[in-house]
């Protein structure tokens, strides 16, 4: 399955079939991009320190909600540790850190954020990352990404454990924290989606190579000497 | 005892094999120690540059002539330019390789804002394939530290690095990528790539 989805990859390394469906996507992200996100990422971080202090404990309660989730997708990549220390992390931060809008886990006890999602399980379970898409709202993919993304929501446990109310404001918190990273990134999202010839290209490019970096799946390196 | 400590002996007969190693290649030749050098004093002249606190244009400059200095310029513009490279005449591909080099220090310089008060530190070095790899850890404020390695080469005569790779996101195929795209949009046209380069960045 690997052999065949790397054989799908172009000279370039990517593997694209949708283009044409993922630049007209690309196109109405970017809209969405430049006329709400960015004023809004830019509120929230920008001016004073209240301000991105207050965006740091959403971002913080949004991912401290997201931890049990890695801790199921550690344990199917049979990695006992990062299961235990995501476990800890959680507990900490949900009592100590006051719910998790602080996060004294990541800075008193060495318990940093361990990342990880139903993609990376896919990936270890050799499954091939298939054709690059770019999704309405949520931006890069892959076909096992995409599908890791509806598993991740289907196997949190904080499903079973909140009510939906509950639940619903946890998924708020993380996308609002996700809005609070435009701002803090904010230069470079904009060099990409909005100063490059082809922004589709570059942010096809430079995610597929962060996300392989991420998975360990990066390809040759360049040797520019050698062509 | 009189026997020196085991670690120590092999410690000896290891720097003997390096002074041999040393006295064995040409004097160009590139080692781990002296990527990693380059590396280090590269960073530091861009780092005297970002707290100098001159104003900004003057500062893209400075970091094009760094650039200049440190990186194979030559074979970064090339590869970026991909085949178009082979077809272009002597002093068509100088001007473009001009317009490149300010491009890439007014694109990358404009970033300097996010990397006052950071460091990057310089964490090892190992030979790849034909040439060197040189770790190091950038530590931006209210980042999480972020893995850069340099591609350093002597290829070229000189030892000098052509890649940049942060996360896994390597400037030598973004690079390409994006010269790739501007050449298409000027239909191919290297000169009107080049005007183009002038004011990009």
């Amino acid at each position: 399955m690997l052999a065949a989805c790397s054989a799908d990859r172009g000279d370039d390394g990517i593997n694209d079939p949708y283009e044409p469906m993922n630049r007209k996507v690309h196109a109405f992200n970017r809209g969405l991009d430049a006329r709400v996100v960015k004023p809004l990422g830019s509120g929230m971080s920008g001016g004073n320190g209240v301000g991105s202090h207050a965006v740091g404990a959403v971002g913080n309660f949004g991912s401290n909600l997201a931890q049990p989730g890695k801790v199921v997708n550690h344990l199917l990549q049979g990695k006992p540790g990062p299961a235990a220390r995501s476990t800890l992390r959680f507990l900490v931060n949900t009592t100590l850190g006051l719910a998790g809008f602080l996060d004294p886990a990541g800075s008193d006890f060495a318990l940093p954020e361990e990342d990880t999602d139903f993609g990376q399980t896919l990936a270890t379970w050799g499954v091939g990352e298939g054709p690059y898409l770019e999704l309405p709202l949520i931006g890069p993919s892959t076909q096992r990404d995409a599908v890791g993304r509806v598993v991740d929501l289907v196997i949190d446990p904080m499903r079973g454990w909140l009510n939906r109310d509950q639940y619903l404001i946890g998924m708020g918190a993380r996308v609002a924290s996700k809005a609070g990273e435009r701002g803090r990134f904010g230069d470079s999202v904009d060099s990409i989606l909005h100063e490059s010839a082809d922004s589709y290209a570059q942010t096809r490019l430079i995610w597929l190579q962060h996300r392989r970096h991420e998975l360990g799946e990066e390809g040759e390196h360049i040797d520019p000497y050698a062509e | 005892m009189t026997l020196m400590p085991n670690d120590t002996r092999r410690g000896f007969l290891a720097l003997i094999g390096a002074g041999l190693a040393v006295a064995a290649r040409p004097a160009w030749a590139l080692d781990t120690g002296e990527a990693r050098s380059l590396i280090e004093q590269s960073l530091a002249e861009v780092y005297a540059v970002i707290n100098s606190g001159q104003p900004a244009p003057q500062m893209y400059r400075a970091f094009e002539a760094i650039f200049a200095r440190y990186a194979d310029v030559e074979i970064i513009a090339r590869s970026a330019l991909g085949p178009a490279a082979r077809q272009a005449g002597a002093a068509e591909f100088a001007a473009y390789r001009q317009a490149f080099q300010g491009y890439i220090g007014r694109k990358y310089g404009k970033r300097f804002r996010e990397f006052i008060g950071s460091k990057i530190e310089v964490t090892g070095a190992k030979p790849v394939k034909s040439f060197f790899a040189v770790t190091s850890v950038a530590y931006l404020k209210g980042r999480s530290p972020m893995e850069v390695e340099w591609h350093v080469s002597d290829k070229s005569g000189e030892s000098r690095y052509f890649n940049i790779i942060i996360e896994g996101v390597n400037m030598l195929a973004s690079e390409r990528a994006e010269i790739g795209a501007m050449l298409a949009r000027r239909k191919g046209d290297l000169a009107a790539l080049t005007a183009d380069l002038q004011q990009a960045g």
